[in-house]
């Protein structure tokens, strides 16, 4: 009970908060303002950035792997390229995040999870833009 | 461990109707995860590029299977989905958007228009050639 439950009215419900939530001073979690901003900064730059990628993918249609290649490697195709990945993997490790706090309970698990999912995104992004640079003629 | 205190859960499948925003909210969520899951796929491309001929014929042999064509026309539909919805929630963000005909015009729109941007897009990749 807190000291202004003991003034409170009777008839009031008991705290739903946990024991925890009150000594850490917590309120409701769920995202704060970072992750809100920064989703929705991510999600504008990969709805400016979609046509272009679109039609990145559609020109490697019917392509051999050098013609491919030197698309891929090519500095505009790469640096759009790039932009698109980071962005991505930003948005996509948020939103991840979000729905493993939402439906994972167990404390433990959803630690693990959420840093299973922070590598995850890490080795995606790095991989893919590890092959943009090499693709790239010089590096 | 924090002590669980037992909060009462409304029923909520069992109870609502199925409205299309809601429908959508869902289909929002799992359009996320399968392009989540689907950077994979991104990603073993760029490094197959990147490695060689070779390593890039696996991805042509992928991408020309049935199976691959249909994996990535399921991840086409999912990418557009999921963009126009997200239009549609940062409209909703902007203050937007609200009323029950504009909601419902915009997820409709949302749906309609992901549906009809995967088509487009898989006609013209075959007419360009694609999928020999």
């Amino acid at each position: 009970m807190s000291i202004d439950e003991s003034h409170a009215n009777p008839r009031r419900a008991t705290s739903m908060r946990t024991p925890l939530g009150r000594v850490r001073n917590l309120g409701a979690s769920h995202s704060g303002t970072n992750d809100f901003w920064r989703q929705r900064l991510t999600a504008v730059a990969m709805i400016l950035m979609i046509v272009p990628v679109i039609i990145v993918v559609m020109m490697m249609l019917g392509r051999n792997h050098a013609a491919a290649a030197q698309i891929l490697g090519s500095p505009i195709v790469a640096i759009v390229l790039l932009l698109f990945i980071v962005s991505s993997v930003m948005h996509m490790k948020i939103g991840m995040q979000v729905i493993l706090e939402d439906y994972v309970h167990n404390e433990k698990l959803k630690l693990a999870s959420i840093m299973a999912n922070n590598f995850f995104c890490a080795v995606v992004a790095l991989a893919s833009a590890y092959a943009i640079f090499k693709l790239s003629s010089g590096v | 461990m924090t002590a669980r205190i037992d909060r009462p859960l409304s029923p909520h499948l069992q109870t609502y109707r199925w409205t299309l925003t809601m429908a959508l909210s869902i289909a929002h969520r799992v359009t996320g995860v399968a392009l989540y899951t689907g950077t994979l796929l991104l990603a073993w491309w760029l490094i197959a590029a990147a490695s060689g001929p070779a390593a890039y014929s696996y991805v042509l042999a992928f991408t020309s299977s049935f199976l691959g064509k249909l994996i990535v026309f399921g991840f086409t539909w999912a990418l557009f989905h999921h963009a126009l919805s997200g239009v549609r929630h940062l409209v909703w963000d902007l203050g937007y958007g609200f009323g029950p005909a504009e909601r419902e015009w915009l997820t409709w729109a949302a749906l309609i228009g992901g549906i009809a941007l995967t088509v487009i897009v898989w006609v013209a990749a075959y007419a360009m050639g694609g999928g020999r």
